[in-house]
């Protein structure tokens, strides 16, 4: 396994206590602010101790607490992405590029930063400072810069934040490029889902120190293992539950008993619907005949350009604004459909995309 | 009128600024990453010329160059003695100077965005390296401001000077010195000349400094400014 991490480390707060594997892709470390992630890849790179585990890239032992084996910074070839790019301000964008090579003849240095000047599409740019340029291209410096010097792993700092969202998108295509030629352990750290399902194949949630959920995006995507990993996956409506039946819960804040579509084997304790999954159904007399299907009342609601978002209170018409049971998001060409229609409307809550959640 | 002060002045404020400047940069390199109690005592030691009246610094440079002084002993053994000679000057005025240089250049030092040193060093640069061509040059117009108060404090210099190198003209009487002796022999005139001698070194100097800090601006600024 090229990339292997098992380390502790005292913070402030908690403890950061990870461990994890990386193979020749990216993996993408979601988490919220002040999780450990720019911890984690310090300590990686060697620019904090661990207080005791083990990093290994491939076959290198980069640090062995029990071993006492540190490996110095500067020996561990990988490849950081700062945040801020810290691109150095008084050594032009070439300079820059070539700060990592400088044991190779001139020659050498020479071609490999017109290479990758080229391959980041920053031809041209070769004798700026980093004053001069915008954004997004001393983001593509900084990733020049990093991948130069060939490192056997790349880490990239939430590399999207400091960008707007045009640049953002830039970015983003620029990193997949790059990572389909790489092939080599890439991790990449972000607090945003999105971000982190795009860009990774991989995925590890990371919260207050510690490894909440790893594997396949996909399958955490879809059926998150605990609500706190489902809140940073973007879900945003939760209950409290239990089992009535086999097949059937109770939502105890919703007020209601659902079906659920696949067997419950564990003790439910909470009950999750994405915001998007919930759906609205006619108006019809049986709607009690139709599952997991209830009467709500628009609380209040908040627009984006194209979705809107209605929170909604089931069963009976609202008291004050702060009091919704759920949320959900449709497309404004949905919502004009509906939205003149007279209360209660009838919300459906689909038992295959409930997600249930174990003690 | 016999120039030779001013010569002396200008060779040995030079000399002195050179070596104050490379112990200077030493020392605040050296305890840039270093913290614990120990270091306030060697803190202490390295700011005691600002604090202490320069009599005391010429006195304390004395008895350890002196014929018996641990310093005065070693060069004995080449048959030197720096005691009322040249680099006496040079000596005392770099001694005086040296806190000015130290101070200014630790903070230039510091105020050097971590995030740069250690992007340098993941680039596999060793800590030479890093302080060469990162950490110094991000931090020079500070050390160079640092020099050319190192270099007006050691014009200035006399106690030390007096006390250590005596007044030997043409040999170590520098412009401090001879305005001393001339205003105590009565030559008003010459005294005089010297001090505006003086004042307008000094002018140049300090506007030079205020010109580097204030409208060139400083490192950080100069480097984001578009």
């Amino acid at each position: 396994m090229p990339l292997e991490v098992q380390i502790a480390k005292k913070l402030r707060d908690f403890k950061l206590d990870v461990s994890f594997r990386s193979d020749d892709a990216p993996l993408s470390i979601l988490g919220p602010s002040g999780a450990g992630k720019t911890m984690l890849l310090r300590c990686i790179a060697g620019l904090e101790r661990p207080d005791s585990g083990r990093i290994v890239l491939n076959d290198r032992v980069l640090f062995d607490s029990e071993r006492h084996t540190q490996i110095p910074v500067r020996g561990r070839r990988v490849g950081l992405l700062f945040q801020h790019y810290a691109l150095l301000p008084h050594r032009t964008v070439a300079e820059n590029i070539a700060f990592g090579l400088h044991r190779l003849p001139a020659a050498e240095q020479a071609e490999r930063v017109t290479d990758l000047v080229a391959r980041t599409h920053l031809s041209g740019l070769e004798s700026r400072y980093p004053r001069e340029l915008s954004g997004g291209e001393q983001q593509r410096v900084a990733l020049s810069r990093a991948l130069a010097i060939e490192p056997e792993a790349l880490l990239l700092d939430e590399p999207l934040s400091a960008l707007d969202t045009h640049l953002r998108s830039q970015m983003e295509a620029q990193l997949q490029e790059t990572f389909a030629t790489y092939r080599r352990p890439a991790l990449l750290v972000t607090h945003n889902m999105e971000e982190a399902y795009r860009l990774g194949e991989e995925l590890l949630v990371l919260s207050r120190g510690r490894v909440s959920a790893s594997g396949a995006k996909e399958r955490i995507f879809r059926r998150p293992p605990t609500v706190e990993v489902a809140r940073l996956t973007g879900c945003k409506n939760f209950s409290r539950a239990r089992a009535l039946a086999e097949g059937l819960v109770e939502a105890v804040d919703w007020g209601c008993q659902l079906r659920v579509g696949h067997s419950i084997a564990h003790p439910v304790a909470h009950v999750g619907i994405r915001a998007h999954h919930l759906d609205f159904v006619e108006s019809s007399d049986t709607n009690a005949a139709i599952e997991n299907t209830f009467p709500c009342w628009l609380v209040r609601s908040s627009e984006t350009p194209f979705r809107i978002t209605l929170y909604l209170r089931l069963h009976k018409p609202p008291g004050d604004a702060r009091n919704y049971h759920l949320q959900a998001e449709v497309y404004k060409e949905k919502w004009e459909r509906f939205r003149h229609r007279p209360f209660p409307w009838h919300l459906r809550i689909s038992a295959d995309q409930l997600v249930l959640f174990p003690e | 009128m016999d120039w030779s002060p001013l010569w002396i002045s200008l060779a040995t404020s030079l000399t002195a600024t050179v070596i104050t400047l490379a112990a200077g940069l030493a020392a605040a390199a050296w305890r840039q990453h270093r913290r614990g109690p120990a270091l306030a005592l060697v803190d202490g030691i390295f700011l005691l010329p600002l604090v202490l009246p320069p009599t005391v610094v010429g006195l304390l440079l004395l008895l350890l160059f002196g014929r018996n002084g641990p310093l005065g002993k070693f060069l004995l053994k080449f048959d030197a003695s720096v005691v009322f000679s040249w680099p006496a000057t040079v000596i005392a005025a770099a001694v005086v100077a040296f806190p000015l240089m130290y101070l200014t250049a630790r903070s230039a030092l510091e105020q050097v965005d971590s995030h740069f040193l250690e992007a340098a060093r993941i680039l596999g640069a060793s800590e030479f390296r890093v302080f060469r061509e990162v950490a110094l040059p991000l931090a020079w117009p500070g050390v160079l401001a640092g020099t050319i108060l190192s270099f007006a404090r050691a014009l200035g210099e006399f106690g030390a000077t007096l006390m250590l190198a005596g007044n030997i003209p043409g040999k170590t009487e520098t412009i401090p010195i001879a305005i001393y002796f001339a205003v105590e022999a009565g030559d008003v005139r010459g005294a005089f000349t010297w001090c505006a001698i003086d004042i307008a070194i000094s002018l140049v100097l300090l506007a030079g400094l205020y010109y580097w800090t204030h409208v060139q601006g400083s490192a950080p600024a100069r480097w984001a400014r578009l």
